[in-house]
């Protein structure tokens, strides 16, 4: 196990080297005037001042010396510029962070737990007639496009019933969440209004969460149902199961003792990685729903083609995969002693 | 199931000698195949992704007898009505109605289909072939080219597919080289092909040390000759089947990057983009249904197609649910 942890440890700087040579080698496509967005707020207008920055900051240099350059300005802590957030990058993903990680972890519940019920119930009846429909019910939200099936469902509930809103919140609730005594605790609406002990704010959060919650949820059930009916299948299959069988165990207990937590060690590793893949801010959700996360603004910001802002996102949430893929691989080998010892 | 074993057992007793070899050899290489095509005209599930792959097959095919091109030059041309901003709902002689700018659905769906065949195919052949290039090498030659490989992948796979598409597809778009088409299938190559790779090194890695590759081997026989001859025709035919599949999810993440201005240019026929002009139209959607609602099930039959099949693929290809399917 241990050994198996120092293996990853060693690899993962090769693999954020990597990373950050392929988001430079991306930025190498754009003329010296675009990255001068790195150094500067605002790119000057006229030519000899441009001239000017490109000299100060060496952006006509070799290629490898603006390559060490900028790793060191992102050691530190610099993105560059964004354009769309009008702030430096690292600041403008720290102001949508709780946004988009408030989405995730409430979509997360529904997704990840029904998405199994289901798998569950999928391999129990494996191929009785509730096995086909669950299964064609998840391929179909598999197939549907997000965008389409957002949009479908904000023209109904919102356009049509007004039962749900788009945004994040309400005028004159985020009036209240902007104003002097409701204190920010986390920037994630929910909680901070329970903390704040205002429940009608709560509710107004909530009413904006549910459409793109229904929505994540649906596209990517498939996934932890095809996945959970898999791994359960085979471990039915198992000799265990059948010696827990034998014994005159209760069909309830063989399946809820022996089967599921067995079952669960492969869902538990997509499970991650469909959190950490929610943490990019689910760019289509959010846009579509107007939800002003990271998702939103990386969309914003690509459609108006500030690139800085987009490549300076993309780095950062390399990293973060980087490290959520190593958690999810030792919780993975500390879950399955297979494969510690392999 | 027994006709074929029937044939095959005739096969062997009537000829004897070359000749016969060969039938038999050949009966024996086409048995297994029908078999899964059998399997799958019979379940109800893949027979439905079957008729609705065919089905747009023939809309593609049909495209200029279903919606006349205007200008026969530039057929993935919308043709406008005006330049009325507001949408205008289906009419007789707009079957599917009209989007912002007055280009006509029906059109754009119609002609849609041959985008996203060709799209789909295009980044399909294009994602497997390096995944073919880059697994097979790794798994074949393992040590440090493996180690290299599989560390590049792995760099790629930092990045989630679709953000990582939208990344490349706004810096090449930033300073045009290609047309926006061209861009947003370069943005879903360079970060498609990472997951071939890696099931086809699996697939490699386990045929590779199998007697008859040992034995080509000490025969003498090059890496090439050994590559082409004995390692990719026993081991990686079901992984390009399903990855065959993957054109319906690529036209998925292609047309989510037109939505997002990111590939197809407005007023060419491309479901993504017809659906994006719905964005400007939110609070009165209910209006507009029309925009959202025709490629949006364009959309989603032609995906649903694809993943239907690929998912009875998929399970009929799973050894691991094999036994209990008797």
């Amino acid at each position: 196990m241990v050994a198996y942890i120092i293996r990853r440890l060693l690899i993962l700087p090769i693999i954020i080297f990597g990373v950050t040579i392929l988001i430079f080698g991306m930025m190498s496509f754009l003329d010296p005037g675009q990255r001068a967005s790195l150094y500067v707020a605002a790119i000057p207008r006229g030519a000899g001042e441009l001239d000017e920055i490109i000299e100060k900051y060496g952006l006509d240099d070799p290629i490898y010396m603006q390559y060490f350059r900028w790793l060191n300005g992102v050691l530190h802590g610099d993105l560059g510029f964004s354009r769309t957030g009008h702030a430096p990058v690292l600041g403008t993903i720290k102001r949508y962070v709780p946004a988009s990680f408030e989405l995730a972890l409430w979509a997360a519940v529904p997704l990840v737990w029904i998405g199994i019920q289901l798998g569950v119930i999928s391999a129990l009846n494996h191929n009785k007639a509730i096995d086909q429909i669950l299964r064609v019910f998840a391929i179909v939200g598999w197939s549907f496009p997000t965008f389409v099936f957002g949009l479908l469902v904000l023209m109904i509930f919102y356009a049509k019933l007004q039962w749900f809103p788009a945004g994040r919140l309400s005028d004159w609730a985020n009036q209240v969440v902007l104003s002097a005594e409701f204190t920010r605790y986390t920037g994630m609406n929910t909680l901070d209004s329970l903390l704040n002990l205002r429940l009608d704010i709560f509710w107004d959060a909530m009413r904006h969460l549910i459409l793109p919650i229904i929505t994540l949820s649906y596209v990517q059930w498939a996934l932890i149902l095809r996945v959970t009916r898999s791994s359960m299948l085979e471990v039915l299959r198992a000799d265990y199961v059948t010696t827990a069988r034998s014994k005159g165990l209760a069909e309830r207990v063989v399946i809820d003792k022996h089967a599921k937590p067995n079952a669960l060690i492969p869902v538990a590793t997509v499970g991650g990685l469909v959190m950490i893949w929610m943490m990019s801010g689910v760019v289509i959700t959010e846009t579509v729903f107007n939800y002003r996360g990271l998702g939103w603004w990386v969309a914003t910001s690509a459609g108006q083609l500030d690139v800085i802002s987009v490549l300076g996102f993309s780095l950062f949430y390399a990293i973060l995969v980087v490290f959520g893929n190593l958690v999810v691989d030792v919780l993975y080998a500390y879950l399955d002693p297979r494969v510690r010892l392999e | 199931m027994t006709t074929f074993e029937d044939a095959e057992s005739t096969i062997a007793q009537d000829t004897e000698g070359g000749a016969g070899n060969f039938v038999r050899n050949l009966a024996l290489s086409v048995r297994h195949p029908p078999k899964v095509i059998v399997r799958m005209l019979k379940n109800p599930v893949s027979l439905t992704g079957i008729i609705l792959v065919l089905a747009f097959v023939g809309i593609a095919i049909l495209a200029p007898v279903l919606a006349p091109p205007e200008r026969p030059a530039e057929p993935y041309r919308i043709p406008r009505d005006g330049y009325l901003a507001e949408p205008k709902p289906p009419s007789a002689e707009h079957p599917f109605g009209t989007t912002e700018g007055q280009y006509d659905i029906y059109y754009g769906v119609i002609w849609g289909t041959r985008t996203a065949f060709r799209v789909g195919v295009l980044i399909t052949v294009a994602t497997i072939i390096i995944g073919l290039l880059v697994g097979t090498m790794s798994g074949y030659f393992g040590g440090w080219v493996d180690e290299g490989l599989m560390r590049v992948v792995d760099i790629f796979m930092g990045f989630p597919f679709l953000l990582a598409a939208i990344t490349l597809a706004a810096v090449l778009g930033s300073s045009p080289r290609f047309d926006r088409i061209t861009t947003g299938m370069i943005a879903l190559i360079v970060f498609g092909w990472t997951t071939y790779a890696r099931l086809l090194r699996g697939d490699i890695q386990s045929v590779k040390e199998r007697d008859y590759v040992m034995a080509a081997r000490t025969l003498g026989a090059s890496h090439q000759r050994i590559m082409m001859r004995h390692v990719i025709p026993n081991s990686i035919f079901p992984t390009l089947v399903v990855a065959s599949m993957d054109i319906g999810s690529y036209v998925l993440n292609f047309a989510a990057l037109s939505f997002l201005g990111l590939g197809a240019e407005p007023g060419y026929a491309d479901w993504g983009q017809l659906i994006s002009f719905a964005r400007n139209w939110m609070p009165s959607l209910f209006d507009y249904w029309y925009i959202i609602v025709y490629p949006g099930i364009a959309i989603l039959l032609f995906v649903l197609g694809w993943n239907l099949i690929g998912d009875a693929f998929r399970d009929i290809l799973d050894p691991k649910l094999a036994k209990s399917r008797r």
